[in-house]
């Protein structure tokens, strides 16, 4: 391993680090907002949202995330970090809606009648009934989609959207160390997904206990 | 008490993880230079020489769609160069390189030669071997026609320029026009995509592959003249004098019969 080029090209380093620990952050949020309202249509008594809610899930999820990236960066005037993290939300909402839709599914169907039968409107029972119930049974599953979108926040490389990836491939071309830049690339990814990671397994401990 | 635990866990599994990195980053260098087996021996045993060449850059490397072939300069002169070379009995293969990846494929013995558009420098020598020039060429600048922009004078603070990463010219334009933005692409096609749709005010590489994205689409043209010399060579693993005397020597009896310029004027033509 040759440290020089972690040192000498620190500043690369971290400058990407920020855009990508930017990047991820703002399509963490955007992403679980959105997959949240995809899933509640999905499910929604309205035929009309559910139809919403599958074309939008069907569509996204069977498109790759790189097509996506490139059609939102070319297809309008976004830089590429913004048509990254855009592309990045789109995709990963459409994982995220379908991670939710299968924990409210998997709260057993009497709870909502019960609920309503108590007077509670439909969407007064999803959110004081149903949700809490499922965000524990989805807590694994959204980590795992989290973690796929740090990892993925590498495509805004392709884009000119100066995330870690990015400046690794400039690193690389001036220092043509190639494995020891990806090396130090991948340490920085890991010290953002293993505490993402760490952080999922005790969310998801404390909830349990709180059953 | 509880937290305490989880954080050394977590601490441990991220020492580990870096441990294992680069214990594999380091076993992994010293592979690709301990096999420092001689490449010109190689190419005889295998019966083929590998070259790495461009599939996206115009006149010089360029996969057809409709035929599936690659078609330019770089692969009817590396084809002439290995026919000149070993006759008929050495195949010649190509592969898909980009300015990013010619180095590494180059040392971990994917390719044998690099007739890729690549500038001979002094960086570089460091990292491979050269050998003799085989084109001239030098760095410009592309832009729609009409744009504001008719030279490097114009490339000011809030203009973006489009290059592509590993290349000498996105290196050579931030120190020849320091104000403007440079956005780095994978290849030539991205770059000239986003050009396209105007994601840049120029696009900056050698001037021969901007005749070539010119040609493709005529209402970009060339501005400004060129604003450096670059020397294209033919690149080889380092230490392998061997092959690189025989490339030469093959490059230089290509020239005294004139195949050489055959091929060149078949593809390059003077005062675009």
């Amino acid at each position: 391993m040759d440290f020089s080029v972690l040192t000498n090209n620190m500043d690369a380093f971290l400058e990407g680090f920020k855009t990508t620990i930017i990047a991820s952050l703002i399509a963490l949020v955007c992403s679980f907002i959105l997959g949240t309202l995809i899933a509640v249509m999905r499910i929604a008594p309205l035929k009309a949202l559910n139809w919403i809610g599958t074309v939008y899930v069907e569509f996204i999820r069977n498109i790759p995330v790189l097509v996506i990236v490139f059609f939102t960066y070319l297809a309008f005037t976004f830089s590429g970090m913004t048509a990254g993290t855009i592309g990045l939300t789109v995709y990963t909402a459409s994982f995220i809606a379908e991670a939710i839709r299968a924990g409210i599914m998997s709260v057993p169907k009497g709870q909502m009648e019960a609920a309503r039968s108590s007077g509670l409107s439909y969407g007064q029972a999803m959110r004081f009934v149903i949700l809490p119930q499922a965000i524990k049974i989805v807590i694994p599953p959204l980590g795992n989609q989290f973690i796929n979108l740090v990892k993925n926040s590498s495509l805004l490389g392709i884009v000119a959207g100066g995330d870690l990836m990015y400046q690794g491939d400039l690193v690389n071309a001036k220092t043509f160390a190639y494995v020891d830049t990806y090396v130090f690339v991948a340490l920085f990814y890991l010290v953002l997904t293993i505490p993402l990671s760490f952080g999922v397994g005790y969310l998801e401990k404390r909830l349990a206990r709180s059953n | 008490m509880f937290k305490k635990k989880k954080l050394f866990t977590m601490a441990i599994v991220t020492s580990m993880a870096a441990l294992m990195l680069a214990g594999c980053g380091s076993s992994k260098s010293n592979g690709s230079e301990g096999s420092s087996k001689d490449v010109l021996a190689k190419i005889k045993d295998d019966k083929k020489i590998v070259f790495g060449v461009k599939y996206d850059t115009r006149l010089f490397g360029l996969k057809n769609p409709s035929s599936g072939e690659v078609e330019g300069f770089d692969i009817d002169l590396s084809k002439a160069l290995a026919k000149e070379m070993f006759g008929s009995d050495v195949k010649p293969e190509y592969k898909e390189v980009t300015s990013k990846t010619r180095v590494g494929l180059l040392n971990n013995g994917k390719v044998d030669a690099v007739v890729a558009t690549m500038t001979i420098n002094e960086e570089r020598k460091k990292e491979v071997d050269f050998t003799d020039v085989y084109f001239d060429a030098g760095q410009s600048l592309l832009v729609k026609k009409g744009s504001k922009i008719t030279g490097l004078k114009d490339l000011k603070k809030g203009t973006k320029v489009l290059a592509v990463k590993g290349s000498t010219s996105a290196v050579n334009i931030r120190e020849k026009a320091p104000d403007t933005q440079v956005l780095e692409f994978e290849n030539y096609a991205e770059a000239f995509t986003a050009l396209k749709s105007g994601k840049g005010d120029a696009l900056t590489t050698d001037d021969a592959i901007l005749y070539g994205m010119a040609e493709e689409d005529p209402s970009y043209h060339l501005v400004g003249g060129t604003f450096t010399e670059e020397p294209y060579g033919i690149a080889v693993k380092k230490g392998n004098k061997k092959l690189v005397d025989a490339l030469n020597k093959a490059l230089k009896s290509l020239k005294d019969s004139g195949e050489y310029d055959q091929i060149k004027s078949k593809w390059i033509k003077e005062n675009q």
